[in-house]
């Protein structure tokens, strides 16, 4: 047992069902650190933060603090036990003031009545403490979210928290408001307090995290000190190389003579304050263009500008050569593009809607709902595309919702592809879905390109990023950074370029 | 009115925090009706018509306290005007069967609070929105009217006629009835009990957001079931007030003053939403509201329909006035 440790957990495991979402993961926080957690979506990051906070049980393994094990029976226990956490949203009361926000519930009293006058120097202090200089009676929701962010900081430590948990506080600020968080980070470093620190973004992980544990899919990858791992090592240690079982697609790069042809799509300059910065981009028929990078690089976000999702704020698009205006998804369906969302759960799957329904309904609505398509073709259609893309089980009339998210993955690409779009864009179809099923798509994918359709490819997983697109566009903290093409399309140039941004180019 | 209300906002930008403006504005347009009215008609800016005002509707500021319990949790009470109805016909009828008239007062009270203990439980246990639950409370208190009689009850009891005849003198001409006591009195512990118990901070926090109140530990359970029994309680109490002031019960009293009483908290500066406003902008509010009735009587000709137009102009008004201010303390 290590003896320094404050928090120790070992052999942690998670199952949400038949999902094994952690797997025997081991986690040590030191006080006076700064430990950061780092993994890609679905990694079980915050899994293991909420069996930490007393949010979920362990199903196996053990929780030590200060070398007493530990089971939380829920967040309460866990504040009691000196763990606080502060979520990515802020989750305090807007309404309030600054001082009652972080005395709430434990405000001090006078023979039964809140003591105003001790709340204001009791919250004084707190703030003095952190060096924040905020007027305590002023309303909370005055504030930038920042602020906000620090104010439950601030919360947190006033319960003589030894343990800080921050799960992606950075997420919506801005650099200098990030350097303000980070000055109260390290202050509550000094004073002995262990802090986990998740984020996504790994120049601020370098610059504040003393040491890091690195998870892959559910299980851990390895602990390593920030002082002796490269952003390389970082990337290639959260993204992995998956074994090579999935099918091997020999991809002719696009022919040359496509280059002569207009782009199916171009923006150039598009962006969105605080989603993307302005990004030139150009898609031609036959060809897909892969967009790499890390959860909250901006990818999803370009997506849903080229699909009208999102208004962008600047640059211009043009389809087939035409400039257009894409306000709504609607402009962007008829202009003959395409968009597989990446929570299809949300935003793509019908669920209580048979497979044959959702597979007509894009072209159905593309039809306008006066002209019915005939139960006769209705038919036709889902039996072809259910044999074309092998989806299991192969009966129209089940209901989507219990189908496997291979399946249903499928079914909505069936449902785009069934309207011949001259755009597809698929941000995380293979997300979550079993090796069989991810190998499927991606075959159908290239396939779809061969017959002239342009794709759009977005993907966690880089390898399939690189194995599948003619050019990468990589994105870096919601920036574009290169673009590759041909040759230059690797695996370790695309890691390297995410890892480092353009600037430290070897 | 613009050069006022440029007053109020220059002032507020120096002085006045953007969440006491609401009531700041309320009182503003108070003293501008009345005054109005002291212009147009002789002795109307009097002190008497001024107490008047609360003598004739104690029973309001009392169902507008609860509510704005109520409100400020971000839920809403449609049962209250019912209840005071049942009130009445509960006070009625039990005196009528000769029991004693405190123990009439007891019952009645604890009876009200029962019943919103009885709709809080299942707005918070059952997760069922309050509009719903409420709606429910509305008929079926407004059913058990009839049950108890058809009829009207007249009371002829000595207690409750000897207070609802009694004038309390408050020096001078002028004097108020035990109602309006009462009345303050209510206001005085809402207020305490809003601004200085945890029970209080904890309704404004579930309004604010209640996620985060559980997530911070506070007691939401207590709070959004509380407030129901306050208003429930408060009902009651105003039922019983209603009772002095009509000396009967009778199952079509008070119908639709639920609405008059969520138009006064709304007038008053009470966000809809939750999680802002004060007792005394409702307290106001039911003043600008008995200050339009006023108004209209003096005025004698016209129809009563004059007032609601009035009330719906300026409920409009407020709720923009919020959005405004709203948008602005985001921004």
């Amino acid at each position: 047992m290590d003896r320094s440790a404050l928090v120790e957990m070992t052999g942690i495991s998670v199952a949400f069902g038949p999902v094994q979402a952690l797997q025997s993961v081991d986690l040590r926080l030191h006080p006076g650190e700064v430990h950061a957690l780092m993994g890609e979506n679905g990694a079980g990051k915050s899994t293991l933060i909420k069996t930490l906070t007393g949010v979920h049980p362990v199903d196996a393994g053990e929780i030590r603090v200060r070398g007493e094990p530990v089971a939380f029976a829920g967040p309460a226990a866990a504040q009691a036990a000196g763990i606080s956490t502060v979520y990515q949203e802020v989750n305090l009361c807007p309404n309030l003031s600054v001082g009652e926000n972080l005395l709430l519930g434990r405000e001090p009293r006078r023979a039964g009545r809140i003591d105003w006058r001790g709340v204001r120097r009791r919250a004084a202090e707190v703030l003095g403490r952190l060096h924040l200089d905020v007027d305590p009676s002023s309303p909370l929701g005055a504030h930038s979210i920042a602020l906000q962010q620090l104010v439950a900081i601030a919360r947190a430590v006033e319960v003589e928290a030894r343990v800080l948990v921050l799960d992606e506080p950075t997420s919506s600020l801005d650099a200098s408001e990030v350097a303000e968080l980070f000055r109260v980070v390290r202050r509550l470093r000094e004073s002995g307090v262990a802090i986990l620190f998740v984020s996504h973004f790994i120049e601020q992980v370098f610059e504040i995290s003393d040491r890091m544990t690195v998870l892959r899919n559910g299980r851990l990858v390895g602990e390593y000190a920030t002082a002796d791992i490269s952003r390389r090592q970082l990337v290639s240690a959260m993204v992995g190389r998956e074994l090579e079982v999935l099918e091997q697609l020999d991809r002719a790069p696009a022919e040359p003579a496509a280059d002569a042809e207009p782009p199916v799509l171009a923006a150039t300059g598009l962006g969105r304050r605080g989603a993307i910065e302005p990004v030139d981009l150009a898609v031609r028929p036959g060809e897909v263009v892969g967009l790499a990078g890390l959860l909250g690089s901006g990818r999803t976000e370009l997506a849903r500008l080229l699909f009208g999702a999102d208004r962008a704020d600047t640059g211009e698009l043009t389809v087939g050569g035409r400039p257009v205006r894409l306000r709504t998804p609607r402009a962007a369906i008829d202009a003959g593009i395409a968009f597989s969302p990446e929570d299809r759960k949300a935003e793509g799957v019908v669920a209580d809607l048979s497979v044959r329904a959702n597979i007509v309904l894009a072209m159905q609505a593309s039809r306008g709902w006066m002209r019915r398509i005939p139960r006769r073709k209705q038919d036709e259609l889902a039996r072809r595309w259910i044999e074309l893309l092998d989806i299991r089980p192969a009966d129209p009339d089940a209901l989507l919702g219990n189908l496997s998210g291979g399946n249903q993955q499928k079914v909505l690409l069936a449902r785009w592809l069934i309207t011949q779009p001259r755009l597809l864009i698929l941000d995380e179809p293979t997300r979550g879905i079993d090796v069989g099923a991810k190998a499927q798509i991606q075959a159908l994918v290239a396939e779809q390109a061969r017959e002239g359709t342009a794709v759009v490819f977005i993907s966690a997983e880089l390898d399939e990023v690189v194995r599948l697109s003619d050019r990468v566009l990589v994105l870096r903290d919601r920036r574009p950074v290169a673009q590759l093409a041909g040759e230059d399309v690797e695996l370790d140039r695309v890691m390297e370029l995410i890892a480092t941004g353009g600037g430290a180019r070897a | 009115m613009t050069a006022v209300a440029e007053r109020v906002r220059h002032a507020a930008g120096r002085r006045v925090p953007t969440r006491f403006l609401p009531v700041v504005v309320t009182f503003a347009l108070f003293v501008l009706m009345f005054a109005g009215g002291g212009l147009r008609y002789e002795s109307f800016a009097s002190g008497q018509v001024l107490l008047n005002l609360l003598i004739d509707n104690s029973f309001l500021v009392v169902l507008a306290v609860g509510m704005t319990f109520v409100i400020l949790t971000g839920g809403i009470d449609l049962s209250v005007g019912s209840v005071v109805a049942l009130s009445t016909m509960v006070a009625a009828a039990l005196l009528r069967a000769g029991w004693s008239p405190v123990l009439v007062m007891l019952v009645v009270l604890v009876g009200g609070a029962v019943f919103g203990l009885a709709m809080g439980a299942v707005i918070h246990y059952l997760e069922i929105q309050p509009f719903i639950v409420t709606l429910a409370g509305m008929f079926l208190a407004r059913g058990l009217c009839y049950v108890i009689d058809l009829e009207s009850i007249p009371i002829d009891d000595p207690l409750f006629r000897t207070i609802a005849q009694t004038a309390v003198p408050l020096g001078g001409e002028l004097f108020v009835s035990p109602s309006v006591l009462v009345a303050t009195v209510v206001v005085a512990i809402a207020v305490y009990v809003l601004h200085l118990t945890r029970f209080g901070r904890t309704v404004y926090a579930v309004g604010g957001n209640p996620q985060s109140a559980m997530l911070m530990g506070l007691r939401v359970a207590q709070a959004r079931v509380g407030v129901y029994v306050i208003s429930g309680a408060c009902s009651a109490l105003a039922g019983l007030l209603f009772t002095f002031y009509m000396l009967s019960g009778y199952s079509l009293h008070a119908v639709g003053m639920e609405l008059d009483a969520i138009a006064a908290v709304v007038i008053g500066g009470t966000l809809l939403t939750g999680g802002s406003g004060f007792v005394l902008g409702s307290v106001l509010g039911v003043l600008v509201l008995g200050t339009i009735q006023t108004i209209l009587s003096f005025e004698g000709t016209l129809s009563s329909w004059w007032s609601r137009i009035v009330i719906g102009l300026l409920l409009l008004v407020f709720v923009v006035l919020q959005r405004v201010l709203a948008r602005r303390g985001v921004a």
